[in-house]
Protein backbone atom coordinates (compact mmCIF):
# COMPACT_ATOMS: atom_id res chain seq x y z
CA UNK A 1 0.00 0.00 0.00
CA UNK A 2 1.83 3.08 1.19
CA UNK A 3 1.69 6.56 -0.29
CA UNK A 4 0.93 7.60 -3.83
CA UNK A 5 3.84 8.84 -5.90
CA UNK A 6 3.29 12.54 -6.49
CA UNK A 7 3.12 12.36 -10.27
CA UNK A 8 0.61 9.49 -10.56
CA UNK A 9 -3.02 10.51 -10.70
CA UNK A 10 -5.12 7.42 -10.09
CA UNK A 11 -8.43 9.19 -10.60
CA UNK A 12 -8.73 12.20 -12.94
CA UNK A 13 -10.94 15.33 -12.83
CA UNK A 14 -13.78 13.51 -14.57
CA UNK A 15 -13.73 10.75 -11.98
CA UNK A 16 -12.23 8.24 -14.40
CA UNK A 17 -9.40 5.84 -13.59
CA UNK A 18 -6.04 5.53 -15.31
CA UNK A 19 -7.38 3.01 -17.82
CA UNK A 20 -10.49 5.13 -18.46
CA UNK A 21 -12.93 3.06 -16.40
CA UNK A 22 -15.59 4.45 -14.12
CA UNK A 23 -15.14 3.53 -10.43
CA UNK A 24 -17.82 0.82 -10.61
CA UNK A 25 -16.63 -0.63 -13.88
CA UNK A 26 -14.96 -4.03 -14.26
CA UNK A 27 -12.18 -4.86 -16.66
CA UNK A 28 -13.25 -6.86 -19.72
CA UNK A 29 -13.64 -10.53 -18.82
CA UNK A 30 -13.49 -13.47 -21.19
CA UNK A 31 -13.75 -17.11 -20.16
CA UNK A 32 -13.22 -20.22 -22.20
CA UNK A 33 -14.30 -23.55 -20.74
CA UNK A 34 -12.55 -26.78 -21.70
CA UNK A 35 -9.35 -25.16 -22.92
CA UNK A 36 -7.11 -28.10 -22.06
CA UNK A 37 -7.56 -31.54 -23.55
CA UNK A 38 -5.74 -33.76 -21.06
CA UNK A 39 -7.37 -32.42 -17.91
CA UNK A 40 -10.77 -33.69 -16.73
CA UNK A 41 -11.98 -30.11 -16.72
CA UNK A 42 -10.36 -26.79 -17.50
CA UNK A 43 -10.88 -23.10 -18.10
CA UNK A 44 -8.94 -20.15 -19.42
CA UNK A 45 -9.68 -16.66 -18.14
CA UNK A 46 -8.60 -13.33 -19.56
CA UNK A 47 -9.50 -10.55 -17.22
CA UNK A 48 -8.03 -7.23 -18.28
CA UNK A 49 -4.33 -8.00 -18.52
CA UNK A 50 -4.60 -11.09 -16.33
CA UNK A 51 -4.30 -14.42 -18.06
CA UNK A 52 -5.07 -17.47 -15.94
CA UNK A 53 -5.42 -21.14 -16.71
CA UNK A 54 -7.18 -23.62 -14.43
CA UNK A 55 -7.20 -27.41 -14.69
CA UNK A 56 -9.16 -29.93 -12.61
CA UNK A 57 -8.36 -33.61 -12.17
CA UNK A 58 -10.56 -36.02 -10.33
CA UNK A 59 -12.20 -37.01 -8.15
CA UNK A 60 -9.27 -39.42 -8.07
CA UNK A 61 -7.49 -41.63 -5.57
CA UNK A 62 -6.02 -39.44 -2.87
CA UNK A 63 -2.26 -39.48 -2.43
CA UNK A 64 -0.60 -39.32 0.09
CA UNK A 65 -2.93 -41.82 1.71
CA UNK A 66 -2.86 -40.21 5.18
CA UNK A 67 -4.72 -37.19 3.78
CA UNK A 68 -7.69 -39.35 2.75
CA UNK A 69 -10.91 -38.60 4.53
CA UNK A 70 -13.23 -41.63 4.82
CA UNK A 71 -16.26 -39.34 4.76
CA UNK A 72 -15.58 -36.83 2.04
CA UNK A 73 -13.41 -35.75 -0.83
CA UNK A 74 -10.54 -33.35 -0.41
CA UNK A 75 -10.34 -30.32 -2.66
CA UNK A 76 -6.66 -29.64 -3.15
CA UNK A 77 -5.69 -26.46 -4.88
CA UNK A 78 -2.39 -25.35 -6.26
CA UNK A 79 -1.95 -21.72 -7.27
CA UNK A 80 1.21 -20.92 -9.14
CA UNK A 81 2.56 -17.85 -10.87
CA UNK A 82 4.71 -18.35 -13.93
CA UNK A 83 8.14 -16.76 -13.68
CA UNK A 84 7.28 -14.55 -16.68
CA UNK A 85 3.90 -13.44 -15.33
CA UNK A 86 5.19 -10.21 -13.80
CA UNK A 87 7.59 -7.42 -14.84
CA UNK A 88 10.49 -8.57 -12.68
CA UNK A 89 11.05 -12.27 -13.06
CA UNK A 90 9.24 -14.13 -10.29
CA UNK A 91 11.37 -16.72 -8.59
CA UNK A 92 9.70 -19.99 -9.54
CA UNK A 93 8.24 -22.33 -6.98
CA UNK A 94 5.88 -22.14 -4.03
CA UNK A 95 6.23 -19.26 -1.61
CA UNK A 96 4.33 -17.80 1.31
CA UNK A 97 1.91 -15.93 -0.94
CA UNK A 98 1.05 -18.82 -3.26
CA UNK A 99 0.55 -21.16 -0.29
CA UNK A 100 -1.91 -18.72 1.19
CA UNK A 101 -3.84 -18.27 -2.05
CA UNK A 102 -3.96 -22.02 -2.66
CA UNK A 103 -5.38 -22.52 0.81
CA UNK A 104 -8.11 -19.88 0.62
CA UNK A 105 -9.18 -20.93 -2.88
CA UNK A 106 -9.43 -24.58 -1.89
CA UNK A 107 -11.48 -23.57 1.14
CA UNK A 108 -13.79 -21.48 -1.01
CA UNK A 109 -14.27 -24.36 -3.45
CA UNK A 110 -14.74 -26.98 -0.70
CA UNK A 111 -17.72 -24.94 0.39
CA UNK A 112 -19.63 -25.45 -2.88
CA UNK A 113 -18.50 -28.93 -3.95
CA UNK A 114 -20.57 -31.92 -2.75
CA UNK A 115 -17.50 -33.52 -1.20
CA UNK A 116 -19.55 -36.18 0.61
CA UNK A 117 -20.31 -37.88 -2.72
CA UNK A 118 -16.71 -39.01 -3.19
CA UNK A 119 -15.27 -40.32 0.08
CA UNK A 120 -11.51 -41.01 0.22
CA UNK A 121 -10.77 -39.14 -3.01
CA UNK A 122 -9.13 -35.90 -3.86
CA UNK A 123 -10.19 -33.32 -6.42
CA UNK A 124 -7.10 -31.53 -7.63
CA UNK A 125 -7.28 -27.99 -8.92
CA UNK A 126 -4.28 -26.39 -10.58
CA UNK A 127 -4.25 -22.66 -11.23
CA UNK A 128 -1.49 -21.25 -13.38
CA UNK A 129 -1.11 -17.50 -13.69
CA UNK A 130 0.42 -16.74 -17.06
CA UNK A 131 0.20 -12.98 -16.88
CA UNK A 132 -0.59 -10.95 -13.79
CA UNK A 133 -2.00 -7.47 -13.34
CA UNK A 134 -3.59 -7.54 -9.87
CA UNK A 135 -6.65 -9.63 -9.06
CA UNK A 136 -5.16 -12.98 -9.99
CA UNK A 137 -6.67 -14.79 -7.01
CA UNK A 138 -10.11 -13.63 -8.18
CA UNK A 139 -9.37 -14.67 -11.75
CA UNK A 140 -7.98 -17.97 -10.43
CA UNK A 141 -11.04 -18.74 -8.33
CA UNK A 142 -13.35 -17.77 -11.19
CA UNK A 143 -11.44 -20.04 -13.57
CA UNK A 144 -11.25 -22.88 -11.07
CA UNK A 145 -14.99 -23.03 -10.50
CA UNK A 146 -15.64 -23.10 -14.26
CA UNK A 147 -13.06 -25.89 -14.57
CA UNK A 148 -14.75 -27.86 -11.77
CA UNK A 149 -18.13 -27.62 -13.47
CA UNK A 150 -16.50 -28.60 -16.76
CA UNK A 151 -15.05 -31.68 -15.06
CA UNK A 152 -18.57 -32.73 -14.08
CA UNK A 153 -17.95 -32.35 -10.36
CA UNK A 154 -21.29 -31.98 -8.51
CA UNK A 155 -21.44 -28.60 -6.80
CA UNK A 156 -24.01 -26.23 -5.34
CA UNK A 157 -23.11 -23.31 -7.54
CA UNK A 158 -20.25 -21.68 -9.39
CA UNK A 159 -18.15 -19.39 -7.22
CA UNK A 160 -17.82 -15.96 -8.77
CA UNK A 161 -15.08 -13.67 -7.63
CA UNK A 162 -14.09 -10.05 -8.00
CA UNK A 163 -12.16 -7.47 -6.01
CA UNK A 164 -13.13 -4.02 -4.81
CA UNK A 165 -10.95 -1.48 -3.07
CA UNK A 166 -10.17 2.11 -2.29
CA UNK A 167 -8.08 4.21 -4.59
CA UNK A 168 -7.37 7.92 -4.11
CA UNK A 169 -10.20 8.10 -1.60
CA UNK A 170 -12.77 6.54 -3.93
CA UNK A 171 -14.29 3.05 -3.71
CA UNK A 172 -13.52 1.30 -6.97
CA UNK A 173 -14.11 -2.11 -8.49
CA UNK A 174 -11.56 -4.58 -9.85
CA UNK A 175 -8.23 -2.84 -9.20
CA UNK A 176 -5.37 -2.89 -11.68
CA UNK A 177 -1.74 -3.30 -10.69
CA UNK A 178 -1.12 0.46 -10.36
CA UNK A 179 -4.27 0.96 -8.31
CA UNK A 180 -3.38 -1.99 -6.09
CA UNK A 181 0.20 -0.79 -5.56
CA UNK A 182 -0.59 2.87 -4.90
CA UNK A 183 -4.17 2.67 -3.63
CA UNK A 184 -5.36 2.49 -0.04
CA UNK A 185 -7.15 -0.85 0.06
CA UNK A 186 -7.78 -4.00 -1.97
CA UNK A 187 -10.49 -6.46 -1.06
CA UNK A 188 -10.93 -9.66 -3.07
CA UNK A 189 -14.14 -11.58 -2.58
CA UNK A 190 -15.63 -14.96 -3.55
CA UNK A 191 -19.38 -15.09 -3.77
CA UNK A 192 -21.97 -17.85 -4.26
CA UNK A 193 -24.84 -16.22 -6.16
CA UNK A 194 -27.67 -18.71 -5.45
CA UNK A 195 -27.20 -18.70 -1.70
CA UNK A 196 -25.70 -15.24 -1.34
CA UNK A 197 -22.83 -16.62 0.73
CA UNK A 198 -19.38 -15.09 0.80
CA UNK A 199 -16.79 -17.85 0.67
CA UNK A 200 -13.66 -15.76 0.35
CA UNK A 201 -12.94 -12.36 1.77
CA UNK A 202 -9.63 -10.70 2.38
CA UNK A 203 -8.59 -7.12 2.80
CA UNK A 204 -5.26 -5.45 2.37
CA UNK A 205 -5.18 -1.81 3.53
CA UNK A 206 -7.91 -0.03 5.40
CA UNK A 207 -11.38 1.38 4.87
CA UNK A 208 -14.03 2.84 7.15
CA UNK A 209 -17.09 0.79 7.88
CA UNK A 210 -19.22 2.77 5.40
CA UNK A 211 -16.58 2.34 2.73
CA UNK A 212 -16.36 -1.36 3.49
CA UNK A 213 -20.11 -1.78 3.15
CA UNK A 214 -20.13 0.14 -0.11
CA UNK A 215 -17.28 -2.01 -1.43
CA UNK A 216 -19.08 -5.23 -0.46
CA UNK A 217 -22.23 -4.07 -2.23
CA UNK A 218 -20.27 -3.15 -5.33
CA UNK A 219 -18.44 -6.46 -5.22
CA UNK A 220 -21.62 -8.53 -4.99
CA UNK A 221 -23.03 -6.81 -8.07
CA UNK A 222 -19.77 -7.46 -9.92
CA UNK A 223 -19.74 -11.13 -8.87
CA UNK A 224 -23.22 -11.55 -10.32
CA UNK A 225 -21.90 -10.26 -13.64
CA UNK A 226 -18.91 -12.57 -13.43
CA UNK A 227 -21.30 -15.44 -12.73
CA UNK A 228 -23.19 -14.70 -15.95
CA UNK A 229 -19.95 -14.83 -17.93
CA UNK A 230 -19.05 -18.15 -16.27
CA UNK A 231 -22.41 -19.71 -17.13
CA UNK A 232 -22.20 -18.43 -20.67
CA UNK A 233 -18.71 -19.94 -21.09
CA UNK A 234 -19.90 -23.37 -19.95
CA UNK A 235 -23.01 -23.35 -22.12
CA UNK A 236 -21.09 -22.12 -25.15
CA UNK A 237 -18.74 -25.04 -24.94
CA UNK A 238 -21.44 -27.53 -25.86
CA UNK A 239 -23.55 -25.47 -28.22
CA UNK A 240 -20.54 -24.85 -30.46
CA UNK A 241 -19.54 -28.46 -30.51
CA UNK A 242 -22.93 -29.65 -31.74
CA UNK A 243 -22.79 -27.37 -34.74
CA UNK A 244 -19.45 -28.47 -36.14
CA UNK A 245 -19.25 -32.22 -36.64
CA UNK A 246 -15.69 -33.42 -36.94
CA UNK A 247 -16.31 -37.13 -36.90
CA UNK A 248 -14.77 -37.60 -40.33
CA UNK A 249 -11.33 -36.92 -38.86
CA UNK A 250 -8.99 -39.83 -38.27
CA UNK A 251 -9.54 -41.64 -34.98
CA UNK A 252 -7.17 -40.60 -32.30
CA UNK A 253 -5.14 -43.26 -30.61
CA UNK A 254 -6.44 -43.34 -27.09
CA UNK A 255 -5.60 -45.88 -24.45
CA UNK A 256 -4.70 -48.97 -26.39
CA UNK A 257 -4.23 -52.02 -24.26
CA UNK B 1 -29.52 -39.45 -22.53
CA UNK B 2 -30.98 -42.84 -23.38
CA UNK B 3 -34.22 -41.09 -24.29
CA UNK B 4 -35.23 -41.52 -27.89
CA UNK B 5 -33.58 -39.12 -30.30
CA UNK B 6 -36.58 -37.41 -31.78
CA UNK B 7 -38.85 -37.14 -28.77
CA UNK B 8 -37.23 -34.22 -27.05
CA UNK B 9 -36.61 -31.31 -29.36
CA UNK B 10 -35.21 -28.79 -26.89
CA UNK B 11 -32.24 -30.06 -24.92
CA UNK B 12 -31.49 -27.44 -22.37
CA UNK B 13 -27.94 -27.36 -21.05
CA UNK B 14 -27.75 -26.37 -17.41
CA UNK B 15 -24.78 -25.53 -15.19
CA UNK B 16 -24.38 -25.98 -11.42
CA UNK B 17 -26.59 -23.59 -9.49
CA UNK B 18 -29.21 -23.17 -12.20
CA UNK B 19 -32.74 -23.15 -10.83
CA UNK B 20 -34.64 -26.10 -12.33
CA UNK B 21 -38.00 -26.07 -10.57
CA UNK B 22 -39.72 -24.24 -7.78
CA UNK B 23 -41.52 -27.17 -6.14
CA UNK B 24 -43.63 -30.25 -6.63
CA UNK B 25 -41.06 -32.62 -8.06
CA UNK B 26 -38.50 -34.98 -6.65
CA UNK B 27 -34.87 -33.96 -7.03
CA UNK B 28 -33.31 -36.68 -9.21
CA UNK B 29 -29.65 -37.43 -9.93
CA UNK B 30 -27.47 -34.45 -10.78
CA UNK B 31 -29.65 -32.06 -8.79
CA UNK B 32 -30.10 -30.90 -5.22
CA UNK B 33 -32.90 -29.19 -3.37
CA UNK B 34 -32.61 -26.34 -0.95
CA UNK B 35 -35.43 -24.34 0.55
CA UNK B 36 -38.00 -26.24 -1.53
CA UNK B 37 -36.32 -25.31 -4.79
CA UNK B 38 -34.45 -27.69 -7.06
CA UNK B 39 -31.10 -26.64 -8.50
CA UNK B 40 -28.69 -28.29 -10.91
CA UNK B 41 -25.63 -29.79 -9.20
CA UNK B 42 -23.78 -30.73 -12.35
CA UNK B 43 -23.32 -29.41 -15.83
CA UNK B 44 -25.56 -31.43 -18.12
CA UNK B 45 -28.85 -31.75 -19.90
CA UNK B 46 -32.01 -30.99 -18.00
CA UNK B 47 -34.50 -33.83 -17.99
CA UNK B 48 -38.05 -33.31 -16.80
CA UNK B 49 -40.18 -36.31 -15.91
CA UNK B 50 -43.74 -36.20 -14.56
CA UNK B 51 -42.64 -36.79 -10.97
CA UNK B 52 -38.97 -35.90 -10.90
CA UNK B 53 -36.38 -33.66 -12.43
CA UNK B 54 -32.78 -34.63 -13.11
CA UNK B 55 -29.61 -33.60 -14.91
CA UNK B 56 -27.83 -35.99 -17.23
CA UNK B 57 -24.15 -35.10 -16.84
CA UNK B 58 -21.95 -34.26 -19.83
CA UNK B 59 -18.72 -35.20 -18.09
CA UNK B 60 -17.44 -36.74 -14.90
CA UNK B 61 -15.61 -39.65 -13.37
CA UNK B 62 -16.99 -43.17 -13.22
CA UNK B 63 -18.39 -43.95 -9.77
CA UNK B 64 -19.04 -47.70 -9.36
CA UNK B 65 -22.59 -48.90 -8.79
CA UNK B 66 -23.50 -52.44 -7.77
CA UNK B 67 -24.35 -54.57 -10.79
CA UNK B 68 -22.32 -52.56 -13.32
CA UNK B 69 -20.41 -54.40 -16.01
CA UNK B 70 -16.91 -52.93 -16.24
CA UNK B 71 -13.70 -53.52 -18.14
CA UNK B 72 -10.72 -53.59 -15.79
CA UNK B 73 -7.00 -53.77 -16.10
CA UNK B 74 -4.85 -55.77 -13.69
CA UNK B 75 -2.40 -53.42 -12.02
CA UNK B 76 -1.03 -55.52 -9.16
CA UNK B 77 -0.94 -59.11 -8.00
CA UNK B 78 -1.26 -60.28 -4.42
CA UNK B 79 -1.03 -63.78 -2.96
CA UNK B 80 -4.81 -64.23 -2.97
CA UNK B 81 -6.07 -61.36 -5.06
CA UNK B 82 -5.49 -59.14 -8.07
CA UNK B 83 -5.79 -55.38 -7.91
CA UNK B 84 -7.84 -54.10 -10.81
CA UNK B 85 -7.97 -50.57 -12.17
CA UNK B 86 -11.58 -49.92 -13.17
CA UNK B 87 -11.04 -46.33 -14.32
CA UNK B 88 -12.59 -44.85 -11.19
CA UNK B 89 -11.21 -43.10 -8.11
CA UNK B 90 -11.41 -46.40 -6.25
CA UNK B 91 -9.26 -49.47 -6.93
CA UNK B 92 -11.02 -52.83 -7.04
CA UNK B 93 -9.46 -55.94 -5.47
CA UNK B 94 -10.49 -59.15 -7.23
CA UNK B 95 -10.29 -62.03 -4.77
CA UNK B 96 -9.44 -65.59 -5.88
CA UNK B 97 -12.87 -66.74 -4.66
CA UNK B 98 -14.43 -64.49 -7.26
CA UNK B 99 -12.75 -66.00 -10.33
CA UNK B 100 -13.96 -69.00 -12.33
CA UNK B 101 -10.78 -71.03 -11.63
CA UNK B 102 -9.45 -72.79 -8.57
CA UNK B 103 -6.37 -70.82 -7.59
CA UNK B 104 -3.86 -72.06 -4.99
CA UNK B 105 -2.53 -69.52 -2.50
CA UNK B 106 0.33 -67.60 -4.10
CA UNK B 107 -0.38 -68.84 -7.60
CA UNK B 108 -2.43 -65.88 -8.75
CA UNK B 109 0.25 -64.87 -11.24
CA UNK B 110 -0.22 -68.11 -13.18
CA UNK B 111 -3.74 -67.10 -14.12
CA UNK B 112 -3.58 -63.38 -14.79
CA UNK B 113 -0.68 -61.02 -15.17
CA UNK B 114 -0.30 -57.28 -14.71
CA UNK B 115 -1.71 -55.56 -17.79
CA UNK B 116 -4.36 -58.19 -18.56
CA UNK B 117 -7.81 -56.91 -19.44
CA UNK B 118 -10.78 -58.42 -17.70
CA UNK B 119 -14.55 -58.18 -17.93
CA UNK B 120 -15.96 -57.83 -14.44
CA UNK B 121 -19.08 -57.12 -12.50
CA UNK B 122 -19.34 -54.83 -9.50
CA UNK B 123 -20.86 -56.98 -6.73
CA UNK B 124 -20.62 -54.63 -3.78
CA UNK B 125 -20.04 -50.99 -2.96
CA UNK B 126 -20.09 -49.95 0.70
CA UNK B 127 -20.52 -46.54 2.29
CA UNK B 128 -16.82 -45.69 2.14
CA UNK B 129 -16.81 -46.88 -1.50
CA UNK B 130 -14.88 -50.07 -0.97
CA UNK B 131 -15.44 -52.01 -4.13
CA UNK B 132 -16.03 -55.72 -4.56
CA UNK B 133 -15.79 -57.20 -8.05
CA UNK B 134 -16.46 -60.65 -9.42
CA UNK B 135 -15.67 -62.65 -12.50
CA UNK B 136 -18.12 -65.42 -11.68
CA UNK B 137 -21.07 -64.71 -13.87
CA UNK B 138 -22.22 -65.53 -17.35
CA UNK B 139 -19.88 -64.02 -19.95
CA UNK B 140 -17.37 -62.58 -17.49
CA UNK B 141 -13.80 -63.49 -18.39
CA UNK B 142 -10.32 -62.39 -19.25
CA UNK B 143 -10.35 -60.56 -22.58
CA UNK B 144 -7.70 -61.58 -25.09
CA UNK B 145 -7.03 -60.00 -28.47
CA UNK B 146 -8.82 -56.93 -29.75
CA UNK B 147 -8.27 -53.49 -28.37
CA UNK B 148 -9.59 -51.25 -25.65
CA UNK B 149 -10.55 -47.63 -26.17
CA UNK B 150 -11.57 -45.13 -23.56
CA UNK B 151 -14.49 -42.72 -23.66
CA UNK B 152 -15.98 -40.42 -21.09
CA UNK B 153 -18.04 -42.59 -18.68
CA UNK B 154 -20.90 -40.11 -18.90
CA UNK B 155 -21.28 -40.95 -22.58
CA UNK B 156 -21.69 -44.70 -22.05
CA UNK B 157 -25.52 -44.65 -22.07
CA UNK B 158 -25.36 -42.93 -25.45
CA UNK B 159 -23.03 -45.58 -26.90
CA UNK B 160 -25.42 -48.28 -25.75
CA UNK B 161 -28.50 -46.37 -26.93
CA UNK B 162 -32.10 -46.96 -26.07
CA UNK B 163 -32.50 -50.68 -25.30
CA UNK B 164 -29.05 -51.23 -26.78
CA UNK B 165 -30.06 -49.90 -30.20
CA UNK B 166 -26.85 -47.98 -30.86
CA UNK B 167 -24.45 -50.71 -29.81
CA UNK B 168 -26.47 -53.34 -31.68
CA UNK B 169 -26.23 -51.26 -34.84
CA UNK B 170 -22.48 -50.77 -34.36
CA UNK B 171 -22.01 -54.51 -33.97
CA UNK B 172 -24.15 -55.33 -37.00
CA UNK B 173 -22.66 -52.78 -39.37
CA UNK B 174 -19.01 -53.31 -38.45
CA UNK B 175 -19.11 -57.03 -37.71
CA UNK B 176 -16.96 -56.44 -34.62
CA UNK B 177 -17.36 -58.00 -31.22
CA UNK B 178 -17.83 -55.13 -28.79
CA UNK B 179 -18.12 -54.97 -25.01
CA UNK B 180 -18.99 -51.66 -23.39
CA UNK B 181 -18.02 -51.27 -19.75
CA UNK B 182 -19.99 -48.79 -17.65
CA UNK B 183 -16.63 -47.34 -16.67
CA UNK B 184 -16.02 -45.88 -20.11
CA UNK B 185 -13.80 -48.60 -21.50
CA UNK B 186 -14.84 -50.33 -24.70
CA UNK B 187 -13.29 -53.55 -25.96
CA UNK B 188 -13.46 -54.16 -29.70
CA UNK B 189 -12.33 -57.18 -31.68
CA UNK B 190 -12.61 -57.88 -35.41
CA UNK B 191 -10.48 -57.20 -38.45
CA UNK B 192 -8.47 -54.02 -38.47
CA UNK B 193 -10.53 -52.02 -41.00
CA UNK B 194 -13.70 -52.78 -39.13
CA UNK B 195 -12.13 -51.89 -35.79
CA UNK B 196 -11.07 -48.54 -37.22
CA UNK B 197 -14.56 -47.85 -38.48
CA UNK B 198 -16.09 -48.85 -35.15
CA UNK B 199 -13.66 -46.58 -33.30
CA UNK B 200 -14.54 -43.70 -35.61
CA UNK B 201 -18.23 -44.26 -35.06
CA UNK B 202 -17.81 -44.46 -31.28
CA UNK B 203 -15.75 -41.28 -31.32
CA UNK B 204 -18.52 -39.62 -33.30
CA UNK B 205 -21.14 -40.68 -30.76
CA UNK B 206 -18.96 -39.41 -27.93
CA UNK B 207 -18.36 -36.02 -29.56
CA UNK B 208 -21.99 -35.46 -30.42
CA UNK B 209 -23.61 -37.24 -27.52
CA UNK B 210 -25.87 -34.30 -26.78
CA UNK B 211 -27.14 -33.78 -30.35
CA UNK B 212 -30.32 -35.07 -31.89
CA UNK B 213 -30.84 -37.78 -34.51
CA UNK B 214 -27.53 -39.40 -33.67
CA UNK B 215 -28.43 -43.04 -34.35
CA UNK B 216 -29.41 -42.15 -37.92
CA UNK B 217 -26.27 -40.09 -38.43
CA UNK B 218 -24.01 -42.90 -37.25
CA UNK B 219 -25.88 -45.37 -39.40
CA UNK B 220 -25.35 -43.19 -42.47
CA UNK B 221 -21.68 -42.82 -41.63
CA UNK B 222 -21.13 -46.56 -41.29
CA UNK B 223 -23.12 -47.42 -44.42
CA UNK B 224 -21.24 -44.84 -46.46
CA UNK B 225 -17.99 -46.44 -45.39
CA UNK B 226 -19.04 -49.91 -46.45
CA UNK B 227 -20.29 -48.63 -49.81
CA UNK B 228 -16.90 -47.09 -50.54
CA UNK B 229 -15.20 -50.36 -49.85
CA UNK B 230 -17.48 -52.28 -52.22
Amino acid sequence: MGGTPTDLKLIDENGLRIDGRRPDEMRPLRIEAGALKRADGSAYVEWGLNKVMAAVYGPRECHPRHLQNPERALVQCNYNMASFSVDDRKKPGPDRRSHEISKIISEALTHVVFTEYFPRTSIDVYIEVLQANAGTRCAGLTAASVALADAGVPMRDLVASCAAGKVAGTIVLDLTKEEDNFGQADMPMGYVPTSGEIVLLQMDGDMTQEEFEKAIKMDIEACKKVHEVQRDALKRRYSQKGESPEYAAAPEAKEVA
Amino acid sequence: MDESDSKESAREIVVPGDLLAITGKRAGPGTYSEGGKIYAAQMGIKQVRPDSISVVPLSGQYIPIRGDLVIGKIIDIGASNWLVDINSPYPAPLHVNEVPWRVEFGETGKFMQVGDIVLLKIVSVDEVKRIGVSMQDHGLRKLTGGMVIKISPSKVPRIIGKNGSMIQMLKNLTGCRIYVGQNGRIWIDGDLDNIIRAVQAIKMVEDEAHSLGLTEKVKRFLEEGSRKEA
